[in-house]
């Protein structure tokens, strides 16, 4: 627009800016309200799980191995922000007990809604991998340990391409159905779109309830906040993101992955639903992360504040 | 002077207040959505670098062999606040004005935006009027009670949307704008132009991952994503920096 100089001279200070629209000065975890008073726009959920998977999903498909008192120190920072569930390294293998070795509370396991996906990926055809996995979900939870389900290539494939709702349904309810308390439907190459988005979740919801799903959405062509919002319209309120949008994509050297954690907050907090979690204290952690690792950051809100 | 006068449209882009109100469900999607291309206007005016005459016409050019219905070529404002523009009158004689494809140029507005301004600009005879997010402060609930508001006065064909995608919000905020039948968006190539409040912060929506979402949502938009891309990768070049879309950086091979 025109005019620039004389409109900058009289703009908000930024501070003010961020104050207003980062709910900065209200920096205490899960204590955080809206500086602006806004009612809850109808169809949406009034609290929003936040799942982080920086540290793992995340870190995994950055090329900077990172120290493990690094890792340590980032998720401790993150687990000063009020973020409800943090996914730190967790795969599943013939050999998991040393995870529950480890001091594991909660397991993970990998399934995919493709089967060329899945054999790459885990290296055995879909049905053979539920199998192994009933194996595991049965013994987790003789032991008191919840196992959380992915499902990968919900709204497409890199190497079959479209993937159809039926599907992702049939591969959900076995997962759901083996005892996993809830269901990650993850766009792992970022292709789909609100539509595609719709239509999946249409048909995994006649399946299984919506409080027992989430979902795991990439941006590799910039769509994941869209696609959340629309999961969010239809009753999901339970998100995967990571911080700093953390995570290239590994089927498209240079594309983006990850959600970043700070810019669903940021879309969260304007939509007043609550997740309480302090996004200043997620911006910290990014911002330690990123140097860590020696990268910028994926995320907007964080490009927008930190260099005000 | 006179033969460029007669193809000028005027259009006034303002920002919108965003207020948070109490607001009702969402609808369906419209069949058919236009792209606004403000790429060589609202983009290049926030770049740093100044692009030479026959490179802005060539990327205009490129963008119509996209198929963009409305590219807002350039602002006729003194080049003393905006040194980018300055050339604006050579630009219009140079571009190849290609037929059912609308070249616009911006006029500055001064004044903030209401839905009563909104009202007296509909009134007074503009065509369309922009709502735009110039900082990106938008967010999904407060981009539909602004529309709600709007709406009360201005008929919604009336209407455009401008996001800045400063926090990442705009994809999303765009989103819900055409859920409530909204079907003309502003956007910019490679998401250029930065945002000149925070410096490192991004600016436009990029038309690429605009017009990848509509396709998706089976709106028709009659732009050729593989054109657009190729417009984007040429100006990306001659500015001398990477592209904002995601949906370039996707297919980039480099």
């Amino acid at each position: 627009m025109g005019n620039v100089p004389s409109a900058v001279k009289h703009c908000l200070s930024y501070q003010q800016l961020l104050r207003e629209h980062l709910w900065i000065g209200d920096s205490v975890a899960g204590a955080f309200e809206p500086a602006q008073e806004s009612s809850q726009p109808s169809g949406l959920p009034e609290y929003v799980k936040i799942v982080e998977v920086g540290p793992r999903d995340g870190l995994q498909n950055e090329k900077i191995i990172v120290p493990t008192d690094i890792k340590i120190e980032f998720i401790n920072q993150l687990s000063q922000t009020g973020l409800p569930v943090i996914e730190v390294t967790s795969f599943v293998s013939s050999r998991w007990i040393p995870q529950v070795a480890a001091g594991a509370t909660e397991i993970s396991v990998f399934g995919a809604a493709s089967e060329p996906f899945s054999k790459k990926n885990i290296n055995c055809a879909i049905e053979e991998s539920m199998e192994k996995f009933e194996e595991v979900v049965k013994s987790a939870r003789h032991m008191n340990i919840p196992t959380r389900g992915y499902v990968s290539c919900a709204l497409g494939c890199p190497y079959e391409g479209n993937i159809t709702p039926q599907k992702v349904t049939e591969v959900s309810k076995r997962l759901y159905g083996m005892g996993c308390y809830e269901i990650s439907l993850g766009d792992t190459i970022g292709v789909g779109t609100p539509g595609s988005m719709k239509r999946m979740l249409e048909s995994v919801m006649k399946e299984i309830p919506p409080r027992a799903l989430a979902v795991h959405c990439h941006d590799t062509y910039g769509q994941a906040l869209a696609n959340i919002l629309t999961a969010l319209q239809m009753g999901i309120n339970v998100v995967d993101s990571a911080v700093s949008g953390l995570g290239g994509c590994p089927y498209a050297k240079g594309a983006s992955g990850n959600v970043a954690t700070e810019d669903l907050i940021y879309m969260l907090n304007g939509l007043g639903v609550k997740t309480g979690v302090n996004l200043y204290k997620v911006m910290e952690a990014g911002d330690f992360i990123c140097k860590a690792v020696n990268k910028t950051t994926n995320s907007k809100v964080a490009q927008a504040s930190f260099n005000a | 002077m006179a033969t460029v006068k007669k193809a000028l449209l005027w259009r006034l882009v303002g920002s919108a207040s965003l207020r948070a109100v109490s607001t009702s469900s969402v609808g369906t999607f419209p069949k058919q959505v236009k792209i606004v291309e403000v790429g060589p206007r609202d983009g290049l005016q926030n770049e740093k670098n100044i692009i030479p005459t026959p490179m802005k016409i060539k990327l205009i050019d490129m963008l119509s062999e996209a198929g963009l219905p409305v590219i807002e070529a350039t602002s006729f404002v003194s080049p003393k606040w905006v040194p980018q523009m300055a050339d604006h009158a050579e630009v219009m004689k140079g571009i190849q004005k290609f037929p059912g494809i609308s070249y616009p140029v911006l006029t500055p507005n001064f004044k903030g935006f209401q839905a009563a301004v909104a009202k007296k600009m509909y009134s007074v005879g503009c065509y369309e009027i922009s709502l735009g997010d110039t900082i990106g402060v938008g967010t999904p609930g407060t981009m539909k009670d602004m529309l709600s508001a709007v709406m009360h006065e201005v008929p919604v064909a009336a209407l455009a949307v401008h996001c800045h995608d400063t926090y990442g919000q705009a994809l999303a905020n765009t989103l819900m704008a055409l859920q409530m039948g909204v079907s003309v968006v502003d956007s910019s190539v490679a998401g250029l132009g930065g945002c000149p409040y925070a410096h490192g912060a991004s600016g436009n929506l990029a038309t690429e991952d605009l017009v990848y979402m509509l396709a998706g949502l089976g709106v028709h938009t009659g732009v050729n994503l593989q054109k657009l891309l190729e417009a984007g990768a040429f100006i990306c070049q001659a500015l001398n920096r990477r592209t904002s879309s995601k949906v370039a950086q996707a297919t980039c091979k480099l």
